[in-house]
């Protein structure tokens, strides 16, 4: 178990680094200069942009450049925004945000994707089954934004069951349709993925067998169909945190919720490379993080890893 | 277990013998087959044609491949489905937001452009960017996967590390870091979103093929055919590759839409095609400032959109069910 | 307990039958109709007997067995006919009728011990739901108490692993704990130990047999094995495409069988053969639905030494933990040579290291150190263009007849393959090449339009011959040939084998755990334990005077192998 686990964190380590120089090359090295950009369609300020280019220490070469970055990371002083703020401030306020909306998200599609997956998969070939069946499949097809829209409009703007549009603070009952509309993509993922896994652990010799040993249906569901079933959702629930938060770009979008998502985009719109590098390095981490932590999760859930070295 | 050490056979009950009596059926009744005898009377059948036939039963698949089939067409030819050019017929501020007329048959939007006949024009964009994503992540995502699950190792050690580092920025998030490079935000059109798409989008398909190739790498035919002299190589083209394949072409079709999917949302970002380019994503974009008044040209390019995606995950789903490795194994 | 043992008295001694079979139909549902599984099956078995039925896979053997438990799959159903346990018909009980009664009345031993253990949970837990949910103490010295019996060592400990720490025979030994736990009245046994090695095969089955005895439950036994199921049964019940084709007490039914199918399958069981099969067919007393040969022995002026083996050795780095690895000798200085025209069987169990020298002669993995002397030349000194020809030469044939060939392949591409690879003959020549080859395997020429989905096990198999001959070559390496085969088809491509041999004078390395087969064909045996040779000699040396205490093991877990002598001796 100890060897696993030094094992996974290993691995962890070059695909964080990877990552981030990735990003980090992405933005700072391409053709084109990341400060000419700033100015736009304005003239350069030669001054400014000396100043500017020695503050992201892009006056160095690039190894130097990326090892400063990491050191920054690491002490966590990622310097100022191009308006002048401590990225580490702007960081400690959009995150938070999208964390809450990011939590409800994966509690609504995991409880709602394995209950619905696991009645579907017990009733297989069922009105019940055909029925989620076809509906997910419309879920998963009709984009994010879209289903974001329809949802603000019919149930925000025309029923007024919720706010259409999140308030400053985004309150737990604010984000609830938001977080609806982030996870419903991964609900549908999940109600399928427990359905399959559920009637494939049904046929499962094990499961015949404990029915031969005299044991109830529902025992046997929940001891050991449901059980088993979990193993692989359980492991894509975890997975899947990173990607709702880095994914919910689109979802603060529609509902102008104060996040990462929209931190991230209006740093993209205007060109301010430092600080897109430093939410997608956060973000990198936290999915990195969230990974590793499935990979335990998965070693708990499963037997049979734990002792595999 | 014999007769006599078994202390608690009751061999001196009458019943017993009743049952150990010599039963033998009539010969007539079940005739004996010659062993293992071939059956000739079927026509043969090739895997590809077995799920070529199951295929053919799928309603899913009846449907899905018929609304391909359109949004194919659609897509070549624009003009056979709608009049108006909206490339060469300007857009008249006169109409904003107007109702359905006779020949516009879904309303104007906003800039008081023909909602159908932009609907119409705007397919070729989105396929086009979906069709050569999924063509360009199939080459790279292909090779690597398969390098990767043939040679096994320290290549695939590092094909794995390499993987997992563009598995940590999903798609959307990676194209956003991508697009905002000062050469990609100069040259915004189709081309380019397909080489920022097809960067974030490989190591998915590596991941599928890896698996599949794996799985076959070890079958005895791969090992018979390297007996017979077949090289390392040829074998992973002749014999390995194409057991792969099913699965391969799953994820793909899936991924087509996603794809679809993925430019759609970064042209309603503004940051996907250039506003100058006809795509659904930039419509359902321009519609969202006057959804609340007018929602009907946000809904018309979204239903296009959707059935489109939704196509083509059928399309997948279908294939899953025909290509299903284990309902073939006999 | 009192009081089922009293039942149990009053059950015999009214003579009425434990469990009582009568014209059951089995029907499945599948998207082609209706299929009947089972016909007009028909079974008694008195308290405290052992009934087992035998016939070949789709016989419809372990779908009667289970209809008794009601574990039936979902789309499969009793269509007719009643089933009695102990005087009550519970071919249509409710639900809850059937979970009263299994695990306390009826028990269950699955076959597969590999996937019937849940592997989620550990071993004692899976033991201790089962006590409870049948009302039974269930404390932790319950369930060491229930595993000991089984025959696991150390129960207490091991009750707190999980399955995967057990090895196979460990494993069965916990599910039959888990059958036999609540003392059920009867048991159904579905091919205990067939997954499992000879030797650890007949532990298993003793110590099932000694605890049934003990306990005074009644087993009905599914096996293919028609000499296991003599000597573990008192009756023998023949299934063959669905229905009862013959019943009877065992020996009777073995010495004297009837029906045309029992005779069939008497003729072919390996384990009841003992002699080789070119000795049997020089007699004339081979089976008419066996392949018939036109006796052409070619005669080798000279049988040289082949193939030679010396001093093979072969080490496996594995990986423990964090960078570290151990060494593993799979083949440990193994030395034998083969002559031309015999047949050369590797007898070993599982891990042995039978397969990998297999590998290593095929030229497939490098040998750690030794020497593979083919027709005179070390095949480690081969270059690249040297190794293609060596190929042609020696060729395989595997065991898995569902992976020997290339699902996309047609039967015809597949044989043409090799013929194409070395460039031999243009396209007319060759497809005449491919007729001859199926018609030497007895596969109608039709079957080269075909694809290896619409063949059986044994059909794909002659296949595999077929491409292995392709190559006109010298020596074929059969590792584990014919073990995934059903009997009568085992026979039969058996015979084939020997035919092809003597007509074409080829060499076989035969690799296999079934010593039995090795009687039917080897000229001389290997015994490999752990790596190493432990004993070598002609066949009939080997199994007329085993010389080491591992060989007499492997040749008394032959089941049926003391039973009886053929009638030709005896």
């Amino acid at each position: 178990m100890t060897t696993y686990i030094l094992k996974r964190f290993l691995q962890v380590i070059p695909v964080f680094l990877g990552a981030t120089l990735l990003v980090y090359f992405l933005v700072f090295s391409l053709p084109g200069d990341p400060i000419a950009a700033l100015f736009g369609d304005r003239p350069v300020n030669e001054a400014v942009a000396a100043q500017l280019r020695k503050q992201y220490n892009l006056d160095q070469p690039f190894w130097i450049q990326y090892l400063l970055y990491l050191k920054s990371i690491f002490t966590f002083d990622l310097g100022l925004d191009f308006s002048g703020r401590p990225i580490a401030a702007v960081l400690g306020e959009v995150f938070p945000v999208t964390a809450r909306l990011a939590v409800m998200a994966l509690i609504f599609e995991g409880f709602f994707g394995i209950l619905f997956g696991l009645i579907a998969g017990l009733r297989k070939g069922k009105i019940f089954d055909a029925t989620v069946l076809v509906a997910s499949l419309i879920v998963i097809g009709i984009p994010i934004f879209v289903l974001g829209f329809v949802l603000q409009f019919f149930i925000g703007v025309q029923l007024g069951w919720a706010k259409p549009t999140v308030s400053a603070g985004a309150s737990v009952q604010d984000l609830i349709l938001p977080a609806i509309v982030l996870g419903l993509g991964s609900f549908a993922y999940v109600l399928r993925l427990t359905r399959t896994s559920v009637l494939e652990n049904m046929n499962a010799d094990y499961v015949r067998t404990a029915t031969a040993k005299g044991l109830s249906r529902s025992r046997v569901v929940r001891v050991h169909i449901l059980r088993n079933s979990l193993i692989p959702v359980i492991t894509f629930l975890g997975a899947d945190l990173g990607a709702l938060m880095g994914g919910a770009i689109v979802t603060e979008g529609i509902f102008n919720i104060p996040g990462v998502g929209q931190r991230l985009y209006r740093a993209v719109l205007s060109g301010e490379g430092p600080t897109v590098v430093s939410i997608v390095t956060v973000l990198v981490l936290i999915y990195v993080v969230s990974n590793l932590l499935v990979d335990l999760l998965y070693a708990w859930l499963d037997p049979r890893i734990r002792y595999d070295s | 277990m014999t007769p006599d050490n078994n202390p608690n056979r009751p061999g001196e009950t009458p019943g017993t013998t009743r049952s150990l009596e010599h039963f033998v059926a009539e010969v007539a009744e079940t005739p004996l087959q010659a062993v293992d005898q071939v059956k000739e009377e079927s026509a043969p059948l090739s895997l590809w044609g077995e799920a070529w036939k199951n295929l053919r039963k799928q309603p899913l698949f009846l449907i899905s491949a018929f609304l391909i089939l359109v949004v194919a067409l659609v897509s070549l030819f624009p003009g056979l489905f709608s009049p108006i050019n909206p490339a060469t017929e300007a857009c008249q501020l006169s109409s904003s937001n107007g109702p359905a007329t006779a020949g516009h048959p879904l309303g104007f939007t906003k800039q008081g452009c023909d909602v159908y006949a932009r609907m119409i024009f705007g397919a070729q964009a989105s396929v086009t960017v979906g069709l050569f994503t999924t063509l360009g992540v199939l080459l790279i995502g292909g090779i690597v996967g398969s390098i990767a699950g043939y040679y096994g190792g320290w290549i695939d050690a590092v094909l794995a590390r390499i993987n997992d580092i563009f598995f940590a920025l999903p798609l959307i998030l990676g194209a956003i870091v991508l697009i905002q490079v000062p050469y990609f935000r100069a040259n915004r059109n189709p081309w380019t979103l397909v080489v920022i798409l097809v960067v974030f989008g490989w190591p998915q398909i590596a991941r599928i093929t890896r698996g599949a190739v794996i799985e076959v790498r070890n079958a005895d035919f791969v090992t018979a055919a390297r007996s017979l002299g077949v090289s390392k190589f040829s074998a992973l083209v002749r014999h390995v590759l194409p057991n792969s394949l099913a699965p391969i072409i799953v994820v793909a079709t899936i991924s087509l839409g996603t794809f679809i999917v993925a430019e759609a949302t970064l042209s309603f970002l503004g940051i996907g095609l250039p506003p100058s380019v006809m795509s659904w994503g930039n419509d359902i974009q321009a519609a969202q400032s006057s959804l609340r008044s007018n929602p009907l040209p946000l809904l018309y390019p979204a239903i296009a959109l959707s059935i489109t995606v939704l196509s083509f995950i059928m399309l997948g789903d279908a294939l899953r069910d025909a290509l299903d490795p284990k309902a073939r194994k006999r | 307990m009192n009081e089922s043992i009293d039942i149990r008295e009053t059950g015999s001694r009214t003579g009425r039958p434990l469990l009582e079979i009568k014209d059951l139909a089995i029907t499945f549902a599948t998207s082609n109709g209706d299929v009947n599984a089972v016909r007009n099956a028909h079974l008694t078995i008195m308290p405290g007997e052992t009934v087992a039925i035998v016939g070949e896979s789709g016989s419809g053997k372990s779908t009667t067995a289970l209809a008794a438990i009601g574990l039936l799959p979902g789309n499969g159903r009793v269509s007719a006919g009643q089933i009695f346990f102990d005087g009550e018909d519970i071919a249509h009980a409710s639900e809850k009728r059937m979970i009263e009664l299994r695990g306390n009345s009826i028990g269950m031993v699955p076959q597969d011990p590999m996937s019937n253990l849940n592997p989620v949970w550990r071993i004692g837990y899976q033991v201790k739901e089962t006590l409870k949910a049948n009302g039974l103490p269930s404390g932790p010295e319950d369930v060491a108490k229930v595993l000991t019996e089984a025959g696991l060592p150390d129960a207490a400990r091991r009750a707190k692993q999980y399955p995967h720490e057990f090895s196979g025979g460990m494993r069965q030994r916990a599910l039959i704990a888990i059958g036999l736990s609540c003392q059920p009245r009867l048991l159904i046994a579905d091919e205990p130990t067939s997954a499992l090695d000879v030797t650890v095969q007949r532990q298993i089955l003793d110590h099932l047999d000694k605890m049934t005895s003990e306990l005074g439950t009644a087993v009905l036994l599914i096996t293919h094995d028609l000499g296991l199921a003599a000597e573990r049964a008192d009756k023998v019940v023949v299934m063959y495409r669905g229905q009862v084709v013959e019943a009877g007490p065992s020996l009777e039914l073995l010495r004297n069988p009837q029906h045309p199918y029992t005779k069939r399958l008497v003729n072919s069981a390996p384990s009841l053969a003992s002699r080789r099969i070119q000795v049997a067919k020089d007699r004339g007393l081979e089976s008419s639905d066996l392949l018939t040969s036109d006796d052409v022995v070619v005669e080798k002026s000279k049988p040289a030494e082949v193939l030679q083996i010396e001093n093979l050795s072969k080490v496996f780095k594995l990986r423990s933990g964090f960078a570290r690895s151990t060494d593993f000798t799979a083949v440990d200085d193994v030395s034998f040579s083969i002559k031309r025209g015999t047949t050369t069987a590797i007898v070993g169990e599982s891990g042995s290291g039978k397969s990998t020298v297999a590998q290593m002669v095929l030229n497939l993995l490098k040998p750690t150190s030794g020497r593979i002397v083919f027709d005179g030349v070390d095949t480690s000194t081969l270059n690249t263009k040297d190794i293609f020809k060596f190929r042609r030469r020696v060729q395989p044939i595997f065991q898995d007849p569902y992976g020997s060939l290339d699902p996309m392949y047609s039967i015809f591409r597949t044989i043409e393959e090799p013929l194409r690879v070395h460039k031999i003959g243009d396209a007319a020549s060759r497809e005449k090449k491919v007729r001859e080859l199926l018609d030497q395997v007895s596969l109608p020429q039709s079957t080269m339009k075909r694809y290896p989905n619409e063949l059986s096990g044994g059909q794909r198999q002659r296949v595999a011959i077929a491409r292995a001959l392709a190559l006109d070559p010298e020596v074929i390496i059969c590792d584990e040939a014919v073990s995934a085969l059903d009997v009568l088809v085992q026979a039969q491509v058996l015979n084939l084998l020997a035919e092809l041999q003597s007509r074409l004078g080829l060499t076989y390395l035969f690799i296999t755990h079934d010593l039995a087969v090795v009687r039917q064909i080897a000229d001389h045996v290997c015994v490999m334990e752990k790596g190493k040779l432990v004993e070598t000699g002609t066949t009939d040396d080997v199994f007329d005077s085993p010389q080491r205490d591992y060989t007499k093991a492997l040749l008394n877990a032959i089941p049926g192998a003391t039973l009886m002598l053929p009638p030709e001796v005896a």
